[in-house]
């Protein structure tokens, strides 16, 4: 199944995207993934990046190209994505894990040194995930960005955290 | 069932609080909520049934569009609930076909 | 009778943008709005909206819709709420119902901005209660903070249908599936991948066959379509829903404008029919202009465009603002509207205004 067809990018379509860096960059260290694939007009992530790591340019349908030299992993604009579909993989974080930040949008949000389970694009539990960090400042504007460790296989596939056992919303 | 939090909307205001009556069963309701918000937080979900074949209805545009929101009100047939708000005391009733019209003596 | 420069039919949007525009340039604007509220349909979107920072891309539709009515307030332009626009006689005269009175307006020019309605799905069990218009479901959670129900079936996979299931899961619902009778997803990717990487399930190739309960939705029958969009028998599958949300599609709510003798086009790509109107949103009857969904279906961000563009025309053709100062303020809102409808989900939209414009013109 293909992204237009249910939803979910297959691999080999993510790979293609200007915004995903490549499997040599993912191994140096923390930088964003722009899992952007559609040309609609939208353009807040090249705003947001202090370091000019993202360029769209004047035709504002075009899709987000990463310099991933320049990007550092800093994650600012992750809740600048109307889409939130940035997000920013360290695949360093540690000798068996990577640490995953993500956008997240809904209650109850997870407390620092939560176990929750880590969710991949198809919302299926495919791994436990630490959280690392919860931020959520006014800047962000009520889109929380959340930092979690996950074992390194998944770094490329959790894209979303479910809390355990009841802590739901509602 | 209310939403008491939310995630961008934040926490729910806190509104006076009104008793309405609906067939004869007393429920809470915010006051100048709309009727169907009021029903439809306490679980009510059937509001009338049609004229002709009796059947089920409740919200659908929610916007004053459609009447199939329509209920009996303090005796008047025919209110849109969706957009008419709760008053404190008001008795509304699940309306049965086109409702009872009040004569000109009512 | 009172006598005003300005009326405009519809406080969201559009109608709010052209306000602003008219009444920064001098012209007597009064806005009228059904509802007890103005911003329309603005409130209910609670997601950051796309586009460019000039497009106030980033911004929840919420706040642009705060902006919108402080701005209203700022250019002293009159809004009345409460006040429904029944009709219109002669072209320049508006019949207005306000808190139960009723009451005539006479204007030098008319601006009807009054949006949408719903399109409806007719299937067996379509009018149980349960069953509700994508609209109704945004405004009940979001506006009077009441969730219809638990667990939702979503019909259409437009933008309509992802945001209002997104939503609905940030309300506390469970969205079963969403299904699309066409074969792909017909809103943007990344509104689709907010949802699935929730574990909400897109069908596509499915649609509803049946809604089953004795008085309110307690399951629905889905069932695959071939590629002539034909019911498959034998692939039925059956959820335990207590909504059923319809999101296909809108059409303008073009009453007024069909009283008042505007000549209509049907233009499928914009939600079908619709008063037809040049580059300065002005209709066939001289004086009558339209702005936003009313004039086709599209977004929020090219309804506030057309908004401004006719409240700029409305302003230029009453002597408020001369020539140059129009067309300055105008080659802005269009390439700010150019930007809109640019890249493949804007393309059918863009030409169908082409079009329409050229007809006008005709």
């Amino acid at each position: 199944m293909t992204l237009i067809n249910d939803g979910v990018f297959d691999n080999k379509e993510l790979e293609k995207l200007p915004g995903v860096p490549s499997k040599k960059r993912l191994q140096k260290g923390p930088v964003v993934v722009i899992e952007c694939a559609q040309k609609i007009p939208c353009n807040p992530c090249e705003e947001a990046c202090h370091k000019k790591a993202i360029k769209i340019g004047d035709s504002i349908i075009d899709l987000p190209v990463l310099n991933s030299e320049l990007c550092n992993g800093c994650g600012l604009c992750i809740a600048s994505c109307p889409g939130q579909a940035i997000f920013v993989v360290d695949m360093t974080y540690s000798d068996t894990e990577a640490a995953v930040q993500l956008p997240f949008e809904f209650l109850p949000r997870p407390e620092q040194n939560e176990i929750v389970d880590g969710l991949n694009r198809s919302g299926q539990i495919v791994c436990d995930a630490k959280v690392l960090k919860v931020l959520n400042p006014k800047s962000f504007d009520r889109t929380a960005v959340i930092t979690i460790a996950v074992p390194k296989k998944f770094g490329m596939e959790v894209r979303n955290i479910k809390l355990k056992n009841g802590r739901k919303n509602g | 069932m209310r939403i008491e939090e939310h995630p961008i909307l934040g926490p729910l205001e806190k509104k006076t609080i009104v008793k309405i009556e609906v067939d004869g069963h007393t429920i809470d309701a915010f006051e100048d909520e709309p009727i169907a918000a009021a029903l439809m937080a306490a679980g009510i979900s059937v509001f009338r049934y049609t004229r002709k074949k009796g059947q089920p209805r409740g919200v659908f545009c929610a916007i004053g569009q459609c009447t199939d929101c329509m209920m009996t009100v303090d005796g008047i047939a025919n209110v849109r609930t969706c957009i008419t708000p709760v008053k404190d005391g008001m008795k509304i009733r699940t309306q049965q076909q086109s409702g009872e019209l009040r004569t000109a003596e009512q | 009778m009172r006598e005003i420069d300005l009326a405009i039919v519809g406080a969201g949007p559009a109608g709010l943008s052209a306000a602003i525009e008219a009444a920064k340039a001098g012209v007597e604007v009064v806005v009228f709005d059904e509802n007890q509220k103005a911003g329309g349909q603005l409130f209910k979107q609670i997601h950051k909206f796309f586009g460019s920072k000039a497009h106030q891309a980033g911004v929840r539709g919420i706040d642009i819709a705060n902006n919108l009515l402080e701005e209203v307030e700022k250019s002293g332009a009159e809004v009345l709420l409460d006040a429904v626009v029944w009709g219109t006689f002669k072209t320049d005269t508006l019949c207005v119902t306000q808190n139960g009175k009723n009451v005539m307006f006479r204007a030098k020019k008319i601006l009807l901005a009054t949006g949408a309605t719903e399109n409806v799905l007719a299937f067996p069990g379509w009018t149980l209660a349960g069953v509700m218009g994508a609209g109704a479901i945004q405004t009940m959670i979001n506006v009077h903070r009441v969730l219809p129900g638990k667990r939702v079936l979503m019909i259409g996979s437009g933008n309509v249908g992802l945001i209002v299931s997104y939503q609905l899961l940030q309300a506390g619902a469970e969205v079963k599936a969403i299904v699309e009778a066409l074969p792909t997803i017909g809103g943007y990717a990344v509104h689709a991948s907010k949802i699935t990487r929730c574990g909400v399930p897109i069908l596509t190739s499915t649609t509803i066959k049946q809604a089953i309960g004795k008085e309110k939705v307690e399951k629905a029958v889905l069932i695959k379509l071939d590629k002539n969009l034909k019911q498959i028998e034998g692939t039925e599958q059956q959820l335990n829903v207590d909504v059923i949300c319809l999101a296909i599609g809108l059409s303008p709510l073009s009453e007024l404008a069909w009283m008042a003798g505007c000549e209509f086009a049907d233009v499928q790509e914009l939600g079908g029919f619709l008063p037809i109107h040049n580059d300065d949103m002005e209709t066939t009857v001289s004086g009558i202009y339209v702005a936003g969904d009313i004039a086709g279906i599209e977004e929020a961000s090219t309804a506030i465009e057309e908004g401004r563009l006719a409240g700029i025309a409305i302003a230029e053709s009453l002597g408020f603002l001369n020539a140059d100062e129009a067309k300055e303020k105008k080659r802005s809102i269009l390439d700010r509207s150019e930007q809109l409808r640019a890249g493949p989900f804007g393309l059918s939209r863009r030409q169908a205004k082409e079009q329409l414009i050229r007809r006008s013109l005709k």
